[in-house]
């Protein structure tokens, strides 16, 4: 047992919860920006894969590996304005339709890769490179926070300043305020004179660049290669996270945090004495609990709710 | 943004308007209206007649189909809201249009926020909220949450909603629907403020009272054309009324006395407790087959209760309900309607219909599983089609056809396809809940005479209202509710005025115990307190039991 509290208070421990949370926290961010424009992002993992496989790729074959990134984060981003239309011009249900873009992402990327690599398995064999990390003068002599931040990949930074951005963009600025106003009553919104089909674009587009920017890390940060389906249900955790934050910003990136957290003590715990099949489920397990909680809780306050509107 | 008004020509005008909905309803045909700077126009006709249409057009929300709009004595195409407000009007919708969660300053800006490049400034939105309300004398709480705050607060803010965006022209679309007396009245006073400062305010609504008392002039609406636009100080109700469905109507029902032919309904001892509502405590009634029996009181204490309870809906507490032979107090919603229970609920929207699913299947839902409509389990299209169409004539139901959603129906229609639904099964005890609440004159009439005719065909009507006009027109015998417990009986309603009956209804005055179970047989309350007026057992009937004020208690 002491052995798991050495893992867990390690300063390795604390830069490795930064390192798999960061996934994590940019997705659950993107599926918090759709949910309030009205739209739930269902496709976030579909997003996330098609962008580390898409980057993986052209970073790859153009030797730039800010070009994969790009080109990573702009797949995500098309697929997030191609469920928005799906959504918005055929009247599709939104979960339906973020399935499909799911499968179309699964099969999609290994297609790609098979026809480009001829490998079933992934790019290993390609050489595509890592994003660079952040170097600050000085930190590394800082005790436990030096060995904490040093080396962070540039996406882990962005992801840690996700959430202050989404939350300043919510409430403190035009677009923010417009976007949760047609999320909430988009005949409100529209009678006002608001663009709600753009608002909701935008939204959406939003959404998949945060999505597709966790995707473009898995395959260039927190490994070198892209790996068939190696998103492996983070796109739905990181929507588990959403609604257990309470569609709130700070509360979405501490749940994104927490199942951050469960993952990277699974990986510490699978170098101890522990089943690793038992220590595998730990996240999803959690995503469970999680949710059956906030859905117990949700179910009594709305009682307490309905109490008086009954009357 | 407004410059562009003439001062010389009129603020709102149509010429010729003409609006055909894709589905070829021609809701609006060739409407001239001419609505002047600075008057209060009321714009009125049944639901239906096109005026919501009309109203929309002048904001935006849809386009005509041919014709001319004015604003501010221009022509003027307008493509959505958006340049209907830049154009100088507003409208506040029957639905409320505010973002619950967001406070009234929120909505009061959104769209037009203030704050520099893309920023939002919070403080800005509060200040200028609370000088807006402060000039008009709209009072609200520009911090409070929208979904925290009264409906006339709500309004209140709809209309700075209007005001903050510079609005010349403000179109209020049933605004008194929800509001209070009270808070109606405040309203009025702001309208008349605001007309007082310039402002043009059209006023839709069918509640011809408030039209008289607020309006300068008064539009008519019917079936989609302009009938005419007259004076409001030269007008009556009466005469309005006539305008509007196009002959004289009254309201008034003319209904032979009633014919009673034994208990049907029974209740005795009758108590509820939930977690939520009004509980209910030791009801004993009767209701007869050939009567109406009206139940008054103010709204909330304890009418939805009874009424579904007496549907099935909620399961009693205590006591015995008993319909013919029939012991109901345990039995599901489909014992009831075996029982011969017929509920037209309150709540048409929730409660009375699908609205989503055809008229003709709403019409066949409590019947649909057995001959003529099914045969071996099996549904018969064409069958359930013949029904529908029999009933729509029947009950005057307007539609193009028996496929079209209920939702797609104006109140009124959509209530008689509830009533249509349920007289058509022969109820032996029909429990009608609000039947008029939302629908207009015509219709109102249209119901009146059916629960009449129900009655006189044998049915028990238990008739649950809020309005006391229409319990006094209507019901043979009345009781009232306070607090979950019965205050009042009147075996007799001749004579009763609407004041007489307001007093038990607030609790000022109430009837003995006695007095209350006068007649019933088998009650609890006979253990020595039997009253002075009536302690004969079964022998009498209800309508036997002491006429109107006999049995009244002293006030309190």
């Amino acid at each position: 047992m002491s052995s798991v509290l050495d893992v867990v208070l390690s300063s390795a421990f604390l830069a490795a919860v930064l390192r798999v949370a960061t996934p994590y926290l940019l997705a659950a961010m993107g599926g918090l920006v759709a949910e309030r424009a009205g739209i739930s992002n269902i496709a976030l993992e579909g997003q996330m894969l098609s962008a580390a496989c898409t980057g993986a790729l052209v970073a790859g074959y153009s030797g730039s590996v800010a070009a994969g990134a790009l080109a990573g984060v702009a797949v995500a981003v098309l697929l997030g304005l191609l469920l928005a239309a799906l959504r918005l011009e055929l009247g599709a249900d939104a979960i339906i339709a973020g399935i499909g873009l799911n499968l179309l992402a699964s099969g999609g990327t290994a297609f790609a890769v098979y026809t480009l690599l001829d490998d079933k398995g992934g790019t290993s064999g390609l050489r595509s490179g890592t994003l660079p990390a952040v170097t600050l003068p000085g930190i590394e002599d800082i005790p436990v926070v030096g060995d904490v931040l040093s080396g962070q990949n540039t996406v882990t930074w962005l992801a840690f300043l996700a959430a202050p951005f989404v939350a300043w963009l919510f409430y403190r600025t035009r677009f923010g305020f417009h976007l949760r106003a047609v999320g909430e009553m988009p005949d409100a919104a529209a009678s006002v004179g608001i663009a709600v089909r753009r608002v909701q674009y935008a939204g959406l587009a939003l959404s998949g660049a945060l999505a597709g920017l966790a995707g473009v890390f898995l395959s260039m940060g927190y490994v070198s290669f892209f790996v068939r389906d190696m998103t492996a249900g983070r796109g739905f955790i990181a929507l588990a996270a959403v609604f257990l934050g309470g569609l709130r910003p700070w509360g979405v990136f501490l749940a994104a945090l927490g199942f951050g957290a469960a993952e990277a003590l699974a990986v510490q715990l699978g170098t101890l004495d522990v089943p690793p099949q038992l220590v595998s489920t730990i996240p999803y397990a959690l995503t469970l609990v999680a949710l059956a909680l906030y859905a117990w809780r949700r179910k009594r306050r709305g009682a307490a709710e309905v109490a008086p509107a009954s009357l | 943004m407004n410059e562009s008004w003439d001062p010389a020509g009129p603020a709102v005008a149509t010429r010729a308007v003409t609006k055909t909905y894709a589905n070829g309803v021609r809701a609006v045909r060739g409407v001239d209206l001419d609505v002047p700077a600075g008057e209060i126009r009321a714009v009125v006709g049944e639901n239906g007649a096109g005026k919501s249409t009309l109203m929309k057009l002048c904001y935006g929300l849809e386009q005509p189909t041919s014709g001319e709009l004015l604003i501010g004595g221009r022509p003027r195409v307008l493509r959505g809201p958006a340049s209907a407000i830049a154009l100088g009007v507003g409208m506040v919708h029957q639905n409320l249009m505010l973002v619950p969660s967001f406070t009234v300053a929120q909505n009061v800006v959104l769209g037009v926020e203030p704050g520099r490049r893309g920023r939002l400034d919070g403080r800005a939105a509060v200040e200028a909220t609370a000088r807006l309300a402060e000039e008009a004398g709209l009072a609200v709480d520009p911090l409070a949450r929208v979904e925290e705050v009264s409906v006339g607060m709500r309004q209140r803010a709809e209309i700075l909603k209007a005001l903050h965006r510079r609005a010349r022209v403000l179109i209020l679309d049933e605004p008194t629907a929800v509001l209070t007396p009270q808070e109606t009245e405040d309203l009025f006073a702001a309208v008349r403020r605001l007309r007082d400062g310039g402002m043009t305010v059209l006023f839709i609504s069918h509640k011809l009272r408030e039209v008289r008392e607020i309006s300068d002039k008064v539009s008519v609406m019917r079936a989609g054309a302009l009938v005419g636009t007259v004076t409001t100080a030269d007008t009556t109700e009466r005469s309005l009324a006539a305008m509007m469905v196009g002959r004289e109507m009254s309201l008034d029902v003319t209904r032979a006395p009633a014919r009673r032919a034994g208990t049907t309904l029974r209740v005795r001892g009758l108590a509820y407790a939930a977690p939520t509502g009004q509980p209910l405590h030791g009801l004993d009634f009767d209701v007869a087959a050939g009567e109406i029996v009206g139940v008054a009181g103010i709204e909330g204490n304890g009418q939805t209760e009874l009424a579904e309870i007496l549907a099935g809906l909620r399961r009693p507490g205590a006591g015995t309900v008993r319909v013919g032979d029939t012991d109901t107090a345990g039995l599901d919603v489909a014992g009831h309607r075996r029982a011969g229970v017929g509920y037209v609920p309150e709540d048409r929207l929730h409660d009375g219909a699908a609205l989503d699913e055809s008229i003709a299947d709403n019409l066949v839902v409590d019947r649909h599983d057995r001959p003529p409509l099914a045969r071996r389990g099996i549904l018969r299209p064409a069958a359930v089609r013949a029904h529908a169409e029999r009933l729509i004539e029947d009950y005057a139901i307007r539609t193009p056809d028996p496929s079209v959603p209920v939702r797609a129906l104006s109140g009124g229609n959509m209530q008689k396809v509830v009533v249509a639904r349920e007289l058509s099964a022969g109820p032996r005890l029909l429990i009608a809940s609000q039947v008029t609440r939302g629908v207009d004159i015509g219709a109102m009439r249209f119901m009146y005479e059916r629960l009449v005719a129900a009655r006189d065909e044998g049915a028990a009507v238990l008739l649950i209202s809020a309005d006391l006009t229409e319990l006094l027109a209507l019901s043979d015998r009345l009781l009232v509710l306070k607090d979950g417990r019965l205050v009042g009986r009147f075996d007799d309603t001749t004579g009763l005025t609407e004041k007489g009956v307001g007093l038990y209804m607030l609790g000022v005055e109430h009837h003995e115990r006695a007095h209350l179970t006068a007649g019933l047989d088998d009650t609890a309350g006979s253990d020595g307190t039997a009253g002075p007026d009536n302690t004969g057992p079964r022998d009498t009937g209800p309508r036997d039991a002491g006429s109107g004020d006999s049995g009244k208690a002293t006030p309190e």
